[in-house]
């Protein structure tokens, strides 16, 4: 973990509710897919955390919906604006587990950390499938960009607005070697009851800190009490319980 | 003595910043990020007799200038801190430590205790008898001079090391506590803990803490310690350590204006990991300019 400065390099909105930015620093302490940067905004007490969707030595991008009083003002945000980011949190996805056929099922803003999974697993000469999962045509996006990282894609939304009818678990392929998920807690799941194969799944928790101070983030595993901040936001399949 | 050190209940501390329970777990951390050693010393992760989860989750809210938790006391228990916590801790900190105590009966308080005071590392006994996010003891121990005169006086039986009564301030005068404590035979007193409160969910107009209430702290409670600091500190005569919203070394030098011994940095470790570093290294200068 760092405490770097980025800058505001653009901000656009790509979806309903959904935007995009890119910001620029020192991107070094982001190691895996599946990690989060935890972001100041001035105001507001609490850093608000978001997962990385792609990185480059010098560029970060984050992309985010506009759920609240925090992700409302980073809308609002010219290109420029210094922001102050605790960078490389988490302990993101284990792609050496994921076989030569990986499924990556991301539902709304779960979507972001697929990218750059999607990225180091197609490097890997890995044959990818992403299954996309939305509630409207309106809120859908990043296909085109998982297709041209040679990712094979299915997109479905919940009203059947776009793509295929229904939900991330009507579409799964078969013959996928390993699954890696992100998304709201039912869709994780659904996913975790439908797909046989091995997998990991990325959480979501209300955070303090974000980097395993004060145990904000606390949930019960197989294997004992893990920080979801610190010890997640990646869970391996047979880790997980489901009680709250 | 160097220009910031301060002598806490017979033990010098090279500055007076402590970063306060339950915002630095065991140190581990922190340790990677910077050498805590530069503190004065640290308040451990709050520690009972048998391992706590705590609270269902959510167990965080904002509000303004600050935060609420309920965590619940979630940590291993006393027996795993002290075979694995302390043994890592020794590694990284070379100072005496300030051991947080807790406990749901008296006997829970002195066991811990009692554990606890034969470890080297530990320098304090910290003892809280204000955590407002637990169902059983925790703040019902400190709302009265009566319970908080008992765990003090049965702490202070099976330890010879200083003990120091966290205080709740969601009690009509905890000025009259304090002294309680004192005479009881407590060493040192903290004060304060978090002020009970809670935020709901317009979208659901629900609670957004799972446990319903929680445990305010940040910059919006400063004035409220502030205010029990000085009290307490023109009553007793033992030493005052504050807590509750500092930030800043300004906020530092206000405490010790209103009678503090030393000063816990909390919540503010949380939104900034390095709050304290930063405290330290701005309070010579900001003691020049006061």
């Amino acid at each position: 973990m760092k405490d770097v400065m980025f800058t505001v390099d653009e901000n656009v909105r790509i979806a309903e509710n959904v935007y995009k930015m890119t910001l620029y620093g020192d991107t070094s302490d982001i190691t895996r897919p599946g990690q989060f940067v935890n972001v100041k905004l001035d105001g507001l007490y609490l850093r608000r955390p978001v997962s990385v969707c792609d990185k480059t030595d010098e560029k970060l991008t984050l992309i985010y919906k506009i759920v609240g009083k925090g992700t409302e003002r980073m809308a609002g945000m010219p290109a420029g604006t210094e922001l102050s980011v605790l960078s490389g949190l988490g302990n993101g996805y284990d792609t050496g587990v994921s076989g030569d056929q990986p499924l990556l099922i991301g539902g709304g803003v779960g979507v972001p950390p697929l990218y750059l999974l999607a990225k180091k697993l197609t490097g890997e000469g890995k044959k990818v499938s992403a299954v996309l999962g939305f509630n409207k045509a309106g809120e859908v996006f990043y296909e085109k960009e998982f297709a041209a990282l040679g990712c094979d894609v299915q997109v479905t939304t919940a009203d059947g607005s776009y793509g295929k009818k229904g939900f991330v678990t009507d579409a799964l392929p078969d013959g996928c070697t390993y699954y890696y998920a992100c998304g709201p807690l039912p869709m994780l799941k659904a996913v975790f009851n439908s797909c046989k194969s091995d997998g990991q799944l990325s959480f979501e928790e209300r955070m303090g800190c974000g980097f395993g101070a004060c145990m904000g983030c606390s949930c019960k595993t197989v294997t004992g009490y893990k920080r979801i901040c610190k010890d997640g936001p990646v869970l391996y399949k047979e880790e997980i319980l489901w009680e709250k | 003595m160097g220009k910031m050190s301060v002598d806490l209940c017979g033990i010098t501390l090279d500055n007076p910043i402590i970063p306060a329970s339950g915002t630095f777990g065991y140190g581990l951390e922190f340790a990677e990020l910077y050498d805590i050693n530069i503190l004065g010393t640290f308040s451990f992760k709050g520690t009972t007799k048998e391992p706590r989860f705590g609270n269902p989750t959510p167990r965080i809210a904002e509000c303004a200038s600050g935060m609420l938790n309920a965590v619940g006391l979630q940590n291993p228990g006393v027996e795993h801190v002290i075979k694995y916590e302390l043994p890592a801790l020794k590694k990284v900190f070379h100072k005496k430590v300030m051991a947080n105590i807790s406990g749901s009966c008296i006997e829970d308080y002195v066991y811990v205790s009692e554990l606890l005071d034969r470890e080297e590392q530990v320098g304090w006994l910290e003892i809280n008898i204000s955590c407002p996010n637990v169902k059983a003891g925790g703040m019902g121990f400190g709302t009265s001079c009566e319970s908080a005169a008992v765990v003090t006086k049965a702490v202070k039986t099976v330890t010879k090391k200083p003990v120091i009564m966290k205080l709740s301030p969601n009690v009509t005068d905890i000025v009259s506590i304090a002294k309680a404590c004192e005479d009881a035979g407590a060493d040192g007193i903290c004060a304060i803990n978090t002020l009970l409160g809670m935020r709901i969910d317009l979208k659901t107009g629900k609670p957004i803490i799972a446990n319903v209430t929680g445990g305010v702290s940040g910059p919006c409670v400063f004035p409220v310690a502030l205010r029990a600091v000085y009290q307490i500190s023109h009553t007793v005569k033992i030493p005052v350590i504050g807590c509750g919203g500092v930030s800043t070394a300004e906020d530092v030098l206000e405490m010790m204006y209103a009678g503090a011994t030393a000063v816990q940095v909390g919540a503010a470790n949380l939104v900034d990991p390095f709050a304290c570093k930063k405290i330290i290294e701005e309070l010579p200068e900001v003691m020049d300019r006061y």
